[in-house]
């Protein structure tokens, strides 16, 4: 389970949202399942179907997180047009150890669709979301 | 030589300089072509990997590329 406080996850889907029609993406950090922390970051593919993080950001954010005792809990996505569901290259590029992988879907623009996965060798399994105040 | 490898001292037992795909593959990091390197606080280009090299006392940070898409 990720557990996300609402600020931090209205941040998430705010971005997304600000982002279109480019698809947005970002680090959560935290402790053991919970999150406290947000970091939007560059995608440097500026794609709306596509996105690669800017790797010297990811650098600084992974030193910075371990120099306060904090860890990658979790890499976020938007997908602007499509269901919140890994695609074929989210998969494939899901290289990371033991994170979550949140998929912002903007397919109905009222009402974003935020589902989280854990994804390892190839292999999908959906996560419980867990969104408190 | 003792290098810092992701904030962690990491000894290794080669004396001489060791080339970025060697250590990756003496660390036995996993799908070492979607990884990303920075020596002493300087990004490492993709293309510089081989013919660049760490040696004693060097700090060293890796993670993948963090990536994907809708289609």
């Amino acid at each position: 389970m990720l557990q996300i406080p609402r600020p931090i996850y209205e941040q998430m889907v705010t971005h997304a949202r600000e982002g279109l029609p480019l698809e947005i993406c970002g680090i959560l950090g935290g402790k053991g399942e919970a999150v406290v922390e947000i970091r939007k970051m560059t995608n440097t593919d500026s794609s709306s179907q596509h996105f690669m993080m800017e790797p010297r950001e990811q650098f600084a954010v992974v030193k910075d997180f371990r120099s306060r005792g904090l860890e990658i809990l979790a890499v976020y996505h938007s997908h602007p047009a499509t269901p919140a569901r890994p695609s074929e290259e989210d998969i494939r590029l899901a290289r990371t150890p033991n994170i979550s992988y949140v998929i912002i879907s903007l397919a109905d623009s009222l009402l974003p669709d935020v589902r989280s996965f854990k994804i390892a060798d190839g292999r999908v399994s959906p996560e419980e979301l867990k969104i408190f105040v | 030589m003792v290098l810092t490898v992701n904030g962690k001292t990491t000894t290794l037992e080669d004396v001489e300089p060791v080339p970025i795909p060697a250590l990756l593959e003496r660390l036995n990091v996993a799908d070492p072509l979607y990884v990303t390197v920075e020596l002493n606080g300087e990004f490492v280009d993709r293309n510089a990997h081989e013919i660049t090299s760490v040696a004693d006392g060097d700090t060293v940070e890796f993670l993948y590329f963090m990536g994907g898409g809708e289609r």
